[in-house]
């Protein structure tokens, strides 16, 4: 449009502007409030569901576990048990000293076995084998050692404690 | 995403990546088609256009009885542990309450909506040539949605649950020849118990599912496929004078807020108005007093327990029962009985066997209310 006179122009300019923003605003408004509604359904939805997960944690995070009996275990066997949620193994060495070790396979998770005939801890998933006396990773895919507690022998019991 | 892979480049600007996905994704599945039939659609707007919104409003709460059962689902427990998984839900998981009471008031509101969305569809005449078939549908819909309301119901097994399904059972037990065997396998034995709990479970999650989806399909095709039905007061407009807008994104638009609107009812009920759970259910302990049906089937069991007071014996519940079956068998009729598109005496005897229907509903609903003590 040649023949428009500047002001007129400027006004339009203006107009489209505004138009504009309000569009944008519009549209972020109906966006937050969209998020808030995803929030408010979404919160309770994950709590909801999180819930069990939250228990075994708090389940989890024990120090000491007692094993009533436990002291009566026959030199060259063991004792599986959980400490908190985690599988365990208590093992009654033939030379008499005791072991306590996660019995979860630093791998893949697997839990794995004592074997005393073989002297080694071993995982059946990958391989893995592991060093009873002090769970050290000792062969197969396992990166790390099993993670190991302290043993208290008392009378008619065993204390394990995290290290 | 390079643009020169397109077919057609377009070199006088750079597009963004949303619109480069968006035409590669168009380019497979047609989208373009679907939105130019959405943009064709109109949707009739005249002084009843309200009733449009309340078979979207039945799917909305559809959506949230899918969205929150399966939630319930990741801890309910059907069988011995029933009653014990729900008190967990309710009162140990994180929420659960509010889930289940979500899941419970949208049932209601679910049940609301379809019986507004029939009676209305109903005086509008949406029945008549060529939809019938969307009547017929939608009539087994409410049957299905009644079937999902009494078969969740027994679900918790508290007290109310287990007298509830036990009167209940009693209705078909009462049907000629079939009665006996039908109810016993649907109950899994001759009384309630665990078993039922797994029957009604495996009924209420899996088998009524499968049967309503592909027939709720059925029927938004219809919908998709007749568009809006004028009621008579439009149709009798001339063409010119009939306004319409359009269904996207107008209607649309509206629809979705009326969903929004749902939503904070349902939000409100079911958090300020929690469902309750009663004590678990003793096969010994005797009814509780006052113990009644849901809502929804109110006008039913005042209906039997009338007739029961007036024929004593098996002989009102039999007249009862048939009298709902030839209500049921009226009303599936009504497409063929009032044809015509023009008013007529047909069409007014359906309008007034829809307000008989409808106040029926309503006076025997309040009466057995009345009648509880």
């Amino acid at each position: 449009m040649p023949d428009v006179p500047a002001t007129e122009h400027t006004l339009e300019q203006t107009e489209v502007t505004t138009d504009a923003t309000r569009r944008t605003f519009v549209a972020l408004g109906i966006g937050a409030l969209g998020a808030c509604y995803a929030g408010l359904i979404g919160y309770p939805v994950y709590q909801y569901l999180a819930t069990p997960a939250r228990k075994a944690v708090a389940q989890g995070a024990v120090t000491q576990t007692v094993l009533d009996g436990a002291d009566k275990l026959p030199p060259g066997s063991s004792l599986m048990f959980k400490f908190g949620t985690t599988p365990a193994m208590l093992i009654h060495h033939t030379d008499g000293s005791w072991v306590a070790l996660g019995a979860v396979c630093t791998h893949l998770a697997c839990t794995v076995s004592y074997e005393p005939e073989q002297s080694r801890i071993y995982c059946a998933c990958h391989g893995g084998v592991y060093d009873p006396k002090t769970g050290q990773n000792v062969a197969g895919p396992p990166p790390k050692p099993l993670t190991r507690y302290s043993v208290e022998v008392q009378d008619g019991r065993i204390v394990v404690t995290k290290a | 995403m390079d643009a020169s892979w397109s077919p057609k480049p377009d070199v006088t600007r750079p597009r963004s990546l949303a619109t480069v996905i968006y035409e590669w994704v168009d380019e497979r599945l047609g989208l373009e088609e679907i939105l130019a039939l959405a943009r064709k659609k109109t949707v009739p707007d005249h002084k009843y256009s309200f009733w449009y919104y309340w078979g979207g409003l039945s799917l909305f709460f559809f959506f949230v009885q899918v969205f929150s059962g399966v939630l319930l689902l990741v801890y309910y427990r059907p069988g011995p542990e029933a009653y014990e998984s729900v008190r967990q839900i309710t009162y140990d998981i994180q929420f659960g309450w509010l889930i289940r009471s979500a899941h419970s008031w949208s049932a209601n509101l679910m049940v609301f909506a379809v019986f507004v969305h029939m009676f209305s569809v109903y005086f509008m005449k949406a029945y008549r040539k060529p939809r019938e078939f969307g009547w017929w549908s939608g009539m087994a819909l409410l049957a299905l949605t009644l079937l999902f309301g009494f078969s969740g119901y027994l679900l918790p097994m508290d007290d109310l649950a287990y007298f509830a399904t036990k009167v209940g059972l009693e209705i078909p037990a009462a049907l000629p020849l079939v009665g006996t065997f039908l109810t016993d396998i649907v109950r899994g034995g001759p009384e309630v118990s665990e078993t039922t709990i797994q029957r009604f479970f495996a009924l209420h999650v899996v088998i009524l599912p499968l049967i309503y989806l592909p027939i709720l399909a059925f029927h938004l095709w219809l919908v998709q496929k007749h568009g809006n039905a004028l009621p008579p007061s439009e149709e009798a407009k001339p063409e010119s004078e009939r306004r319409t807008i359009p269904f996207f994104p107008d209607f649309f638009s509206l629809d979705l807020g009326m969903w929004l609107i749902a939503l904070n009812v349902l939000s409100i009920l079911a958090s300020l108005y929690p469902w309750q759970l009663g004590p678990q259910a003793d096969p010994l302990a005797p009814a509780p007093v006052g113990i009644h049906p849901e809502w929804y089937f109110m006008s039913q069991f005042q209906v039997l327990k009338v007739f029961g007071r007036w024929f004593p014996g098996a002989a009102g519940e039999a007249l009862g029962i048939s009298l709902f079956t030839l209500a049921i068998v009226i009303w599936a009729a009504i497409p063929l009985f009032d044809t015509r598109t023009a008013g007529g005496r047909r069409a007014q005897i359906a309008t007034y066997f829809g307000y008989f229907a409808l106040l029926g509903m309503i006076v025997f609903s309040i009466w057995g209310y009345l009648d509880l003590k």
